[in-house]
This record gives structure tokens, C-alpha cells and sequence, in this order.
């Protein structure tokens, strides 16, 4: 009985981690395009980027420590930190494994970013194209329910969001971001030397 | 008081975005191009949590907090 219980935990806590992720991740490339509208000034998507990425390493922990802890897959401390080490779905278990931790790198770099400098931190950041994919791909190939209806539905909404928020992203990367500034500069350079 | 703050721009990293003045207008506006134009004078105390949310914020870590000189 506990057993199933630990087991649906890891499950429960495997899905909010894809979802909460995701939203971080559509947080930060709205963070990236200066998003920003009356009642939604753009500190609160950084915060709220900052506040979701914090508490997907919570219910990670989660996922992780109740799979870990299972007598059932009895997959032991190892497996969950050494990617590839498991002998129980080594590779999927492994690429969970490499997504966590470059997400924890990714956290604990961030929340060191004043003593990296902005250039390193932002290099490290970069990871998180790369963390996130892996994610999914891990929940796809081993997860109980990744077939299942309803999880199809959430991981296909997830893919979703963030191709939508890359490729707007990518529209509106190319634009100079400080464009409108210049122009406003040189509009007010122009305007003095009229005079 | 030993302990006051100011708040410090670095002009060079500053990209003009404007968020430390969303958060704490109190102490930061932004000039016709949206760089930010300081407050002068130590932080207040009780703005204190917001100046270090505003550096926090910065996309380019180009807002901090210095420790007053003494000035004789
Ligand atoms: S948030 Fe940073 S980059 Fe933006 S205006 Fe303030 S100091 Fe400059």
C-alpha cells in the first residue's frame, strides 16, 4: 500500500516538475522579449520566473527522493545522481538525471549570479535549451503514464508552449532590442542640431 | 549612521531596460531614452528590500548598492 502511495508520488511530482518547468521556461523567453502591459509590469514575470524555478527543484526533489526511496524500483542513491548508473531503465533514468542536474546548476548559478558576473551566468543559462528537452524526453520514454491520455495531453501542451514562446522569440530576435531607443536618440540628436 | 547605502549604476553595463525603475520608483526614474536616473542620497531603511530586489533584477547586473563614503 505505502509502496503504490511513494509510487504515485513520483508520477504526480514527475508532471507538476514538466509543467512548472515549462512555465519557467516560457517565463524566461517572455523575460527575453520584454513583455510587458498595464497590470503586468515585466518585474513580475522575473519574479515569477525566479519564484517557479525555485519550486520545480522542490517537487524534483520530490520526484526523485520518492522513486529513490520506493523498495519497489529499490533503484538506491546512486542511480539518482550518476546519470546512466541505474540498471533499471538506464538510459531514460539517465537522461532525467542529466536534466537534473543541469538544472541545479542552472538554479545555483543564478542564484550566485552577483559573484559570477553577468557573461558566465548567461553562458550557464543557456543550458536551459538543453535541460528541458532532455526532461521531456525522459518523461516520455519512462514515464508510467506517458501514453496515457492525459499525460499525452499535458506533455503535447507543454511542447506547445514553448515552441510558440521560441518561435516568437525568434521573430522577434533579430530586431535590434534596443532599436526604438536608438531611434528615439537619434531622432532627439537630429532635432538639436536643426536648431 | 555607519550603515547607509546608496545605489550605484554602472553606465557602461546598463542596457536601458528599465526594470530597477518598475520596481522602486521611489528612488529610480528613467530619463526620454530609459536609462535610469538616480535618486541622490542614502537608500531608505525601509526601501531597503526593494533596492536589493530591483539589483537582483537587473538583467545585466549593472545596478548595486555601495556602502556611503565618509565624507569629513
Ligand atoms: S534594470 Fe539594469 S539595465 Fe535596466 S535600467 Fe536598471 S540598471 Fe539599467
Amino acid at each position: 500500500m505505502s509502496n503504490s502511495v511513494l509510487w504515485y508520488a513520483t508520477r504526480g511530482a514527475g508532471a507538476v516538475t514538466l509543467i512548472l518547468l515549462t512555465a519557467v521556461v516560457v517565463l524566461g523567453i517572455l523575460t527575453a522579449l520584454r513583455v510587458e502591459g498595464r497590470g503586468w509590469p515585466r518585474f513580475l514575470v522575473t519574479g515569477l520566473h525566479r519564484n517557479l524555478a525555485l519550486m520545480t527543484l522542490v517537487f524534483l526533489a520530490l520526484h526523485i527522493v520518492t522513486a529513490v526511496v520506493d523498495p519497489y524500483t529499490n533503484l538506491g542513491w546512486a542511480s539518482a545522481l550518476i546519470p546512466f548508473s541505474s540498471y533499471y531503465r538506464t538510459f531514460w533514468l539517465g537522461l532525467g538525471v542529466i536534466s537534473f542536474e543541469l538544472l541545479l546548476a542552472i538554479v545555483v548559478t543564478s542564484l550566485l549570479r552577483g559573484y559570477l558576473g553577468h557573461n558566465t551566468w548567461r553562458v550557464i543559462h543557456w543550458l536551459t535549451y538543453a535541460a528541458w528537452p532532455i526532461g521531456v524526453i525522459h518523461g516520455l520514454g519512462t514515464g508510467t503514464d506517458a501514453w496515457s491520455a492525459w499525460m499525452l495531453a499535458i506533455t503535447g501542451g507543454c511542447i506547445a508552449a514553448v515552441v510558440i514562446a521560441l518561435l516568437w522569440r525568434l521573430a522577434a530576435g533579430s530586431r535590434d532590442p534596443l532599436s526604438s531607443e536608438r531611434s528615439t536618440f537619434r531622432a532627439a540628436v537630429d532635432r538639436r542640431e536643426a536648431r | 549612521m555607519s550603515d547607509e547605502r546608496h545605489l550605484v549604476v554602472d553606465r557602461i553595463k546598463c542596457d536601458g531596460r528599465g526594470l530597477c525603475a518598475e520596481i522602486l520608483p521611489e528612488l529610480i526614474r528613467l530619463d526620454d531614452w530609459g536609462y535610469p536616473i538616480l535618486k541622490p542620497g542614502p537608500i531608505p531603511e525601509h526601501l531597503r528590500p526593494l533596492a536589493e530586489r530591483a539589483i537582483d533584477d537587473c538583467p545585466v547586473l549593472a545596478i548595486a548598492m555601495r556602502r556611503a563614503e565618509k565624507r569629513s
